[in-house]
């Protein structure tokens, strides 16, 4: 399918899953559809929105675009938002380049000395992360077989057989200090979320109870990996992170259920420091001890991840979609009681990030 | 300066294109030099180009010298898919200059591995003509390699 036509098919599933007068769809959101996203959105579904968003900052996109949704639906300027992505990662069938520029400080400073494709790049923290903080390789790795843990129980997920410590470190670097297990999956995919308000949403008849949205939050840093304040924590993250919690009225000890988004396995370090869940490098041995692991005390990444899972180019739609499934009680790795989730992205490199706070409670 | 353009073949590596604003720098490294711009209201260096300070916001700014001398900040060393004209394994690095500010570059003449890439360990730039153009790169000071 091309990227148009997976946007399109996720738009009618969700339509369908939440019951949905598409008539009643006056809010449209979406990042990278052709050059005039939402545009060519609104036009293919045959919707005429009244409030329309296309907030690009990678990945973390998606959970941007319910921040602004929400907003848009307190204060009327929208009844009913669709939020859409899709992404042929794997076929590249009618896939929307990444802008890129001879003139862009990347180009003249970074592609010059080998950056090619995000490996080249992201990683760039890691070993100045390992000799700070003492993260060892199989600390790192061991974020890839938790995640993979949980993908054993994803019928869904593209990898699904249970991998060690040992044999991730026994095969070869994509880049080193990060093995190719380490590292994401490449895939097609979609998916969409239909918001409105709470009020609303209990006038509906829903197949399922509604899942709200209690805090969010966004930042940036630098389009450049080079460029960042400092490699071993992402001010985009810390920034995020604190505004969502902030919102939400929440403490990381408050949240059942964690969202990181991983295009390797070191990024979901950072997000368990940033965020306040861990101390300062502590986040290593934390998973490592199995703490988000199935049987942990955080659960990560339970859809498997864009490690194990999916991962289309960007992949923040399905962590927010795994924070749903786990608040409504329908994941196929379903965690007991999971009354708050967190679901929190990234983009670019470390060049956004951006934050939810999900309940299937109103505080 | 060298003629030619600055239009890499595609199995070329990637040649950088100075804009207006980037010029200077680039003039100076192709002068053999590495100058960086300063800010006179806050006092510090900064990268990359702009005219402004990025701390302070002061157009109070000027082109300075500095040492070319600094640590290996961090580095990845790519092992899989390669763009034009690189061949794996190589690293890429990251330099944090004595002044500060922090530069992605080679590490030249020097195996590229994790034993011979030692975190902290000194370096001093030098000039790599590619394409016409003049690119600051890294390596160990004399003596000063691990």
């Amino acid at each position: 399918m091309s990227a148009m036509q997976l946007h399109a098919d996720a738009a009618i599933n969700a339509i369908a899953d939440c019951g949905i007068d598409p008539r009643d769809i006056d809010g449209l959101a979406c990042t990278r559809v052709e050059y005039f996203a939402p545009i060519t959105l609104g036009s293919y579904l045959g919707l005429t929105p009244r409030w329309v968003d296309s907030t690009f900052i990678g990945g973390s996109s998606f959970m941007a675009l319910v921040g602004h949704a929400s907003a848009a639906l307190a204060t009327g300027q929208a009844n009913v938002v669709l939020i859409t992505h899709g992404e042929s990662g794997r076929s590249n069938v009618v896939n929307t380049p990444y802008p890129f520029h001879e003139d862009m400080w990347e180009a003249q400073f970074e592609r010059p000395y080998g950056t090619h494709t995000a490996h080249t790049m992201f990683p760039l923290g890691v070993l100045r992360y390992m000799k700070d903080h003492g993260l060892t390789p199989e600390q790192m790795a061991s974020v890839a077989v938790s995640t993979r843990a949980w993908a054993t129980r994803n019928p869904r997920a593209w990898l699904r057989d249970p991998i060690t410590v040992e044999e991730i470190l026994a095969s070869p670097y994509v880049a080193y200090p990060v093995h190719k297990a380490e590292s994401c999956v490449i895939t097609d995919g979609g998916g969409a979320l239909i918001l409105t308000t709470a009020e609303r949403a209990r006038d509906l008849d829903l197949p399922h109870p509604p899942v709200y949205v209690v805090g969010a939050g966004q930042s940036t840093e630098s389009p450049m990996i080079s460029q960042m304040a400092d490699l071993t924590t992402s001010r985009a993250f810390r920034v995020s992170g604190a505004a969502a919690f902030a919102e939400a009225g929440i403490t990381p000890a408050d949240v059942d259920h964690l969202m990181a988004y991983d295009p390797f396995a070191f990024v979901p370090l950072y997000a368990l420091e940033d965020l306040g869940f861990v101390a300062r490098g502590e986040a290593g041995k934390f998973v490592e001890a199995g703490g988000t692991a199935p049987g942990g005390t955080l659960p990560m990444n339970t859809n498997g991840g864009g490690l194990s899972y999916t991962h289309t180019g960007m992949y923040g739609m399905f962590a927010i979609q795994e924070s749903v499934r786990q608040l409504r009680g329908t994941a196929p790795a379903q965690v007991e009681g999971v009354e708050v989730s967190v679901c929190h992205g990234v983009g670019g490199m470390y060049s956004s990030g951006a934050t939810l706070v999900l309940s299937n409670r109103l505080p | 300066m060298p003629a030619e353009t600055a239009q890499p073949h595609k199995d070329h590596k990637a040649v950088p294109k100075p804009t207006p604003e980037t010029k200077p720098f680039w003039d100076a490294c192709a002068e053999g030099e590495l100058r960086l711009q300063y800010c006179t209201a806050c006092e510090g260096h900064y990268f990359p180009p702009r005219f402004f300070c990025p701390t302070c916001l002061s157009r109070d700014v000027e082109w300075r010298a500095v040492s070319g001398r600094g640590r290996l900040y961090s580095y990845v060393i790519n092992q899989s898919f390669a763009p034009p004209g690189w061949e794996t394994p190589y690293a890429i690095a990251l330099v944090e200059l004595e002044e500060g500010p922090r530069l992605m570059s080679n590490i030249l003449d020097v195996p590229q591995t994790p034993e011979a890439l030692v975190l902290d360990m000194e370096l001093e730039v030098t000039f790599e003509v590619r394409g016409g153009v003049a690119i600051p790169q890294f390596r160990p000071v004399a003596g000063g390699a691990a």
